[in-house]
This record gives C-alpha cells, structure tokens and sequence, in this order.
C-alpha cells in the first residue's frame, strides 16, 4: 500500500506527458528546431515554478511527511561528464524523440514499437556500467 | 468539459503539473529523476554480479519502478479515456523541414516513417530506433541524469552541472536535427 502514491503519481505524470504532446517525437523535433514555444513553455514553467518551490523548502526547511528534513544533494562538480554525456543523450533524445519517461508514456499509449527504443536504452546504460571507469568523468 | 479534457493541454498547465509531481515526490521522501529506473532494472536483471554499477540495494529504489508502472498506464488511460485523436499540431515551418526529409505531416502523435511496423522491420528503421535509445540510455547515466533529473529536478536547485548537461542536450540534440538527420532521411 506504501507504494500506491507513487502509482498515482506516475499516472499523472503519464496522463500530462501523453496530453501535453510532450511524448511526440514531432514535438520534439519542432523544439530542436525552434518553431514553436510549446515544449519550452511545459518545460520552462516547471522550473520556474520549481526554483520557487526549491528556494521556498530550504528556507523554510520544510520536512517531508516521514518528518525528515528535505535535502537537496549537490551534484559532483564536473564538466566533461555533464557535456559529454549530456550530448550524447541529446543525439538520442533527437533522433527517438523520446527520453526515458516518455518512453514509457508510448508504450502504453500504444506505440509498442517504442519497447524496442526502451529495450537498447536499458542496454546502453549496461554499456555505460561496463565502461564507466575507462571514461572521462 | 470533454472537449477541454481531450484536446491537447496548454504548455503551462502541463508544466505546473510537472511541477507538482516533482513537488509530491520530494514531499513523500523522494526525487524526480526518471532515468534511474534504467540502471535499477539492470541491477534488478542480476548485472550487479558481473558489474560493479549495478551492484547496490536496488530494492530502495521500487518506488521508481512503480511510478514508471504509473506512467505507463497514464498512457493507457489518456489514449483510451481521455484522447480525441486529433494529429499533433506542430507549427507549419516544422511540417515543411520534416516534408524534406520525406517525414509526412502528423496524423497522430508519432510519425509512421518511425514507429510504424514497415519501418522496424527494416534494417535502417530498426537501427534509428536501436540507436536513438541506445544513446539516451548510455548518455542519461554518463551525465547522471535525464530531462527530469537535470532539467526539471536539478534546474529547479538551481545546480550548475545541471545546466551544463542540458546544453549538452541541445548541442547533441541539434547535431541530431540539422547535421545527422539529413543523412538518415
């Protein structure tokens, strides 16, 4: 039963990526290219409203509903990982037009073929376990 | 009522919900970061044995496979229960670049050119597909995050890193668009 508000958490979620457009790979390649506001708009008034949020939680150090104190970790100071990486996820990002979320959203929408996009993502990230160390970091 | 519900969703209340969801996550203990579930389930799959990465108490992390169960049906019901099947409207300019690379304009959200069954069944169309997740898989761990963790969750905390992965994002993403594209298409 513990586990049944993240359920329903990540139906809405589903629900708002499938009628926001936001799991279409048209959408995103109309972002990449810059013709419509859409995606940037969805995009950009999440972190807004989420740097208010944030900002608002650690000033008033606000717990969550266990009782402890909601902690932001600082990410590990780097470059190349972040770039590196980050591009490669955007050349797949643009090509699927499809992140991991969306991914998922698909599949259930009925675009099943979207399972073999989701299949190699859970490969490439095996290769990335296997490589890990001989990468720049 | 049914007609505000079926048609697409503006862009502000989509993102404010995913605001919310963000929110709810980091009230109930949690945090918004979706790609994670990739490495869980490789850990899940027993990987854990031959690779290090893989080798932490993934069972803490259920709650995340849940919430990706959740997604999926969210799908589900916004197809069957909640969609009037009209094509995604993307703007004209889009529809004339992707009609040169003999992309059809949408008649639903996603393009038959790519996830239609005659397009995986050929090599070139499995090998985009293969490819395309290939690469989001191997580059959302490498960057430790994907457009929910960075973008959303880590923009939010106003983290630098952040911001450096999803101009990585845009660089690898534009790459794909104007100069790759072009070559597939």
């Amino acid at each position: 039963m513990k586990f049944i508000k993240f359920l329903l958490l990540g139906v809405v979620f589903g629900i708002v990526m499938a009628k926001s457009e936001a799991i279409s790979w048209f959408r995103i390649q109309e972002m990449f290219r810059f013709q419509a506001f859409h995606m940037y708009g969805i995009i950009g008034t999440a972190v807004v409203l989420g740097v208010i949020g944030v900002a608002l939680i650690k000033k008033f150090k606000i717990r969550d509903f266990h009782g402890n104190p909601i902690l932001f970790h600082p990410k590990d100071k780097s470059v190349v990982r972040y770039l590196a990486g980050g591009t490669i996820f955007g050349l797949g990002w643009a090509l699927s037009g499809a992140c991991p979320g969306p991914m998922v959203v698909n599949i259930g929408y009925g675009f099943l073929t979207m399972a073999i996009v989701f299949f190699f993502a859970i490969v490439g990230t095996y290769l990335y376990g296997n490589f890990k160390e001989k990468l720049p970091h | 009522m049914r007609e505000f519900i079926t048609q697409a969703w503006s862009w502000w209340f989509s993102g404010a919900m995913i605001a919310a969801i963000m929110f709810f996550l980091l009230y109930f203990g949690q945090s918004f970061g979706f790609s994670a579930n990739l490495r869980t389930i490789c850990a899940a799959a027993g990987l854990g044995k031959k690779t290090k990465f893989f080798d932490f108490n993934w069972k803490a992390q259920t709650w995340n496979l849940v919430f990706m169960l959740g997604a999926i049906i969210g799908g589900f019901i916004a197809k069957h229960f909640l969609s009037s099947d009209v094509p995604v409207e993307i703007s004209q300019a889009t529809i004339h670049d992707l009609g040169k690379l003999g992309i059809a304009a949408p008649a639903s959200l996603q393009p038959d050119e790519l996830f239609g069954l005659d397009a995986i069944l050929s090599v070139k169309g499995f090998l985009v597909l293969a490819m395309g997740g290939l690469m989001v898989g191997f580059g959302s761990r490498y960057a430790g995050g994907c457009t929910s963790g960075h973008a959303i969750s880590g923009l939010s905390d106003l983290q630098l890193p952040s911001l450096v992965a999803v101009i990585g994002f845009f660089i690898g993403g534009l790459i794909m668009t104007f100069l790759i594209l072009p070559l597939i298409f």
